[in-house]
């Protein structure tokens, strides 16, 4: 690599000094400039850095309610932060410039160098230098007894070839030597790697359009059909296409959830922590009518054709009906209350529409209710033990002949009037399960009739995956190889005396002295002096030595 | 229904006998700092004594390490499952590992010059799990219950002990390299001076810690690689840049640049050194600021 570096310099030089190399030449050099070693090395600190802002500020991809809430909270420095997407960091013009000069590097790197060590793989070991004394690792040993040339190289040869080595033998007369080169998975591995990142970035993109990510709330009993129609929010990639949905619906049969309980009262602090959460589900494919029984957990979502169907979140349904005041009904279901707390306080909305006058009602659920010592309530105990709703009461416009599709869990009570609850002089109401209560102003009555619970499904597609987790496991091959396997070279000349070891190493090498120790020890017989040792001064750095 | 059961008492003689371990690390810690400046001295007869200090820190070290481990496997009976699930868990048994690599890494490479440091460490980081990171044994939530968090987890954490001992070599290096160092009359850096002279040489320095910093990458690449395929089954997506995978990518990004530097002439050296270091210190930084403060999936310090 610095070698190429060098040359860079060289042609920079050429290109201030001659303006005739003109176009061409600049491009070259940019072009250089952009496959260099150095370039690679900032261009991943700046991705490192780049990523940074990410975990700082909220993402629209994974915290879209964050988001919301820094605009609400810095109204004038939330859209300057948005105009340079800080809000859409790893989408963003910025970090994608980044990673694909990084990327375009990489080709630009790696493409040469595979090209380069194809031709490495069938050249057979660099000549033996003149001068191995000043080779990193160096033994030159005195034989006492004769030995012929041709057999101690002979021996040397085989040697090296059963540890692995490629083997050259050369010169004749009195000075013969070999040759001989191992590692060469060094650079494999570390092409492989290379290569596989590019696999993995193509699998991430490719797939990431391929697919896609649907939501859906259920309420034990209830069921979804897996279309566009079916869904609470749906979110496709850019190539996809609803062909691929296959159609199969998903009925909730029950919903599971154990709480751990503290049989010796001594560890208060994990009373009602959940352990499990398991949801029952009947799914039946569209096409066979064929229905399956099967179980969603956390870490263990469902599979079906095209899809896999996970357990993201779950809370309480509580079943309320509302009569009018002639007792006509006029409001009656299940309403999915969002949990607001680890002991599943919940909130819910429910608008009243059917009427003269339509109202809305924020309410409020407690499994095991209980009171705060300021006297409001609250649940002190996720499981449903003593359940209660507590209800507010808001009269005036809903917003819903509007045509604008409102959020079913959040009432907008800019433009109306409280007549329960709060300041309103009318209390609020609390219902526990079974009971009925009246409503202010002869509204009627609202009766708790049943408690249900919700699961949110979340059904994902991404036919990507896999081929990213291949290329991953080929780059973490690759790299383990690269960085595990010692590639060096190794010498051993005849001398008048005896004979000479030297290596030297093509990257770390932690053994190469003991390698040199060990040929010499191999080849000699028994009563044979070594003369000189291992000269590490020499091994100042084995990289320089290797350029 | 709850097959799991919590063991309130053996967590609190779990916490005792770490706090035991801590006593004897402060003992270790003692002994090799005073084997240091007893090395640095100009007397030849009180450098010649100075061996038998060291050998009875290693020992201290090694009965603390031991300790240790008793607590650390009683925290995981007391819990009924590995003990690495919040930050007071991750804590105790990470830097058991550092020093159990540590001690294993004597017998093999002579790194005993940073036994003052790993015992320094070590303390610093049991006495914060103790005073800020405690809490009581708990269930784990459902999104741990995963054979996952004993391969990922344990392998950050091996990851994050060669990391360790890998910054450690490299800040020696950067003292040793360093030209005030070098340059500096005042006392105290002449004191610094004839310690540092004792440690291996800079180049020996910078290829030790090149080598625990490789097996740490390729030990953080799994991690990561496993992250991906547990949040696939957990989260129903392999990457959605969480803040938590934010940093391991940001982490394994700057080692990606460390090894780069490696291979790049003016780059190696000293730029390099600092690079392991600012990576370290991302670690750290992803450990202690990213779980307790930034928001994400991640959140198990298991601290209100
Ligand atoms: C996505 C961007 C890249 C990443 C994440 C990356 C990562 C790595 C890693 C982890 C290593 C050490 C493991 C090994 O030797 O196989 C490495 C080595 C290497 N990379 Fe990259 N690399 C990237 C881009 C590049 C580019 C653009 C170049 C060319 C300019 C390059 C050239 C090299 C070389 C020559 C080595 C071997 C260094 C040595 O001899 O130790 N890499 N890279």
């Amino acid at each position: 690599m610095p070698t190429s570096q060098q040359s860079n310099e060289v042609s920079a030089k050429d290109a201030v000094v001659s303006p005739a190399i003109g176009l061409r030449g600049w491009l070259r050099w940019i072009w250089r400039q952009l496959t260099s070693m150095r370039t690679a090395l900032i261009l991943l600190l700046l991705l490192a850095a780049a990523a940074v802002p990410g975990s700082v500020f909220p993402q629209r991809s994974a915290d879209p309610n964050g988001v919301t809430a820094y605009f609400d909270a810095n109204p004038v420095l939330a859209p300057i932060l948005d105009k340079v997407q800080l809000f859409d960091v790893y989408t963003s013009a910025w970090f994608s410039a980044i990673y694909i000069l990084l990327f375009t590097s990489l080709i630009g790197c790696v493409l040469p160098r595979t090209a380069a060590h194809a031709r490495a793989l069938r050249l057979p070991p660099v000549p033996t230098p003149k001068n191995l004394k000043r080779m990193p690792a160096y033994k030159s040993v005195t034989l006492n007894t004769k030995k012929s040339q041709d057999a101690l190289l002979a021996e040397a040869q085989a040697l090296l070839k059963k540890q692995g080595y490629r083997v050259a033998r050369e010169g004749e007369g009195s000075v013969g030597s070999v040759s001989a080169e191992r590692g060469y998975l060094r650079e494999t591995g570390n092409l492989v790697f290379h290569l596989a990142l590019m696999g993995v970035l193509l699998a991430v993109g490719i797939g990431g359009g391929l697919s896609y990510s649907g939501q859906r709330v259920l309420v034990e009993g209830e069921s979804f059909v897996n279309n566009l129609a079916g869904y609470d929010s749906f979110s496709p990639g850019t190539f996809f296409n609803e062909s691929q949905l296959v159609p199969f619906s998903v009925r909730l049969d029950k919903f599971e959830v154990d709480f751990y309980r503290d049989k010796t009262l001594k560890n208060q602090a994990n009373a009602g922590t959940p352990t499990d959460f398991r949801a029952y589900v009947t799914t039946t494919l569209g096409a066979s009518g064929k229905s399956t029984n099967g179980r969603i957990r956390v870490n263990e979502p469902l599979s079906m054709p095209n899809a896999n169907i996970y357990l993201t979140g779950n809370g309480y349904a509580p079943s309320i009906t509302i009569r009018d005041s002639g007792g006509q009904i006029v409001y009656s279901g299940t309403t999915s209350f969002l949990p607001q707390d680890p002991n599943y306080t919940s909130l819910g909305v429910i608008k009243v529409t059917d009427v003269p006058k339509q109202y809305g009602i924020i309410s409020f659920f407690y499994p095991t209710v209980g009171t705060l010592s300021t006297g409001a309530l609250t649940s002190i105990y996720p499981d449903a033990a003593l359940p209660l709703l507590s209800m507010n009461v808001y009269e005036g416009d809903l917003g819903i002949n509007g045509g604008q599709p409102k959020n079913v869990f959040a009432l907008d009570i800019k433009n109306m009037k409280q007549i329960a609850g709060g300041k309103s002089g009318v209390k609020g109401l609390r219902l526990q399960l079974g009971e009925t209560v009246k409503l202010p102003k002869n509204l009627g009555t609202v009766t708790f009739d049943g408690l249900k619970r919700f699961a949110s499904l979340d059904v994902d597609y991404n036919p990507g995956g896999v081929w990213v987790l291949v290329f991953a496991l080929l780059a973490l091959a690759g790299l383990t190889t690269s960085l595990l396997v010692p590639r060096r070279r190794v010498w051993i000349r005849k001398t008048e005396t005896g004979f000479e070891v030297a290596a030297l190493a093509r990257g770390d090498d932690p053994v190469l002295e003991k390698v040199v120790s060990e040929l010499v020890s191999q080849l000699s017989p028994n009563k044979t002096r070594v003369t000189k040792v291992a000269k590490t001064a020499i091994a100042k750095k084995q990289k320089e030595a290797d350029e | 229904m709850n097959s799991i059961s919590l063991n309130a008492d053996l967590a609190a003689v779990s916490r005792l006998v770490v706090e035991g371990a801590m006593l004897v690390y402060t003992f270790a810690f003692l002994t090799f700092a005073y084997h240091l400046s007893q090395l640095a001295s100009t007397k030849k007869s009180v450098r010649a004594g100075a061996t038998k200090l060291e050998r009875a820190g290693i020992i201290l070290l090694a009965i603390a390490a031991a300790i240790h481990g008793v607590g650390v496997v009683l925290r995981g009976i007391s819990a009924s499952r590995v003990p690495w699930a919040n930050m007071y868990e991750f804590s105790i048994t990470g830097s058991f590992i550092v020093v159990t690599i540590f001690l294993f890494a004597l017998t093999i490479k002579d790194i005993r010059l940073i036994a003052t440091f790993v015992a320094g460490f070590n303390l610093l980081i049991l006495g914060t799990a103790d005073t800020v990171f405690y809490v009581n044994v708990k269930s784990l939530m459902p999104a741990l219950q995963s054979y996952w968090l004993v391969i990922h987890v344990m392998v950050a954490v091996l990851a994050t002990a060669f990391f360790n001992i890998a910054a450690a070599l490299s800040i020696a290096y950067i003292f040793k390299t360093a030209k005030w160092v070098k340059a500096s009359k005042l006392k105290l850096v002449d004191l610094m001076r004839r310690i540092l002279a004792l440690f291996p040489t800079e180049d020996k320095l910078e290829r030790l810690s090149y080598r625990f910093n490789i097996i740490g990458f390729i030990l953080w690449t799994f991690t990561l690689i496993a992250g991906a395929i547990w949040a696939e089954r957990a989260w129903h997506r392999y990457w959605g840049w969480d803040t938590k995978e934010v940093w391991t990518f940001i982490i394994w990004t700057i080692y990606a640049g460390y090894l780069h530097a490696n291979a790049t002439r003016g780059w190696n050296g000293k730029r390099s050194a600092w690079l392991a270091i600012v990576g370290f210190v991302a670690i750290l930084f992803n450990f202690t600021v990213v779980n307790l403060f930034f928001k994400g999936l991640h959140v198990y310090s298991g601290l209100k």
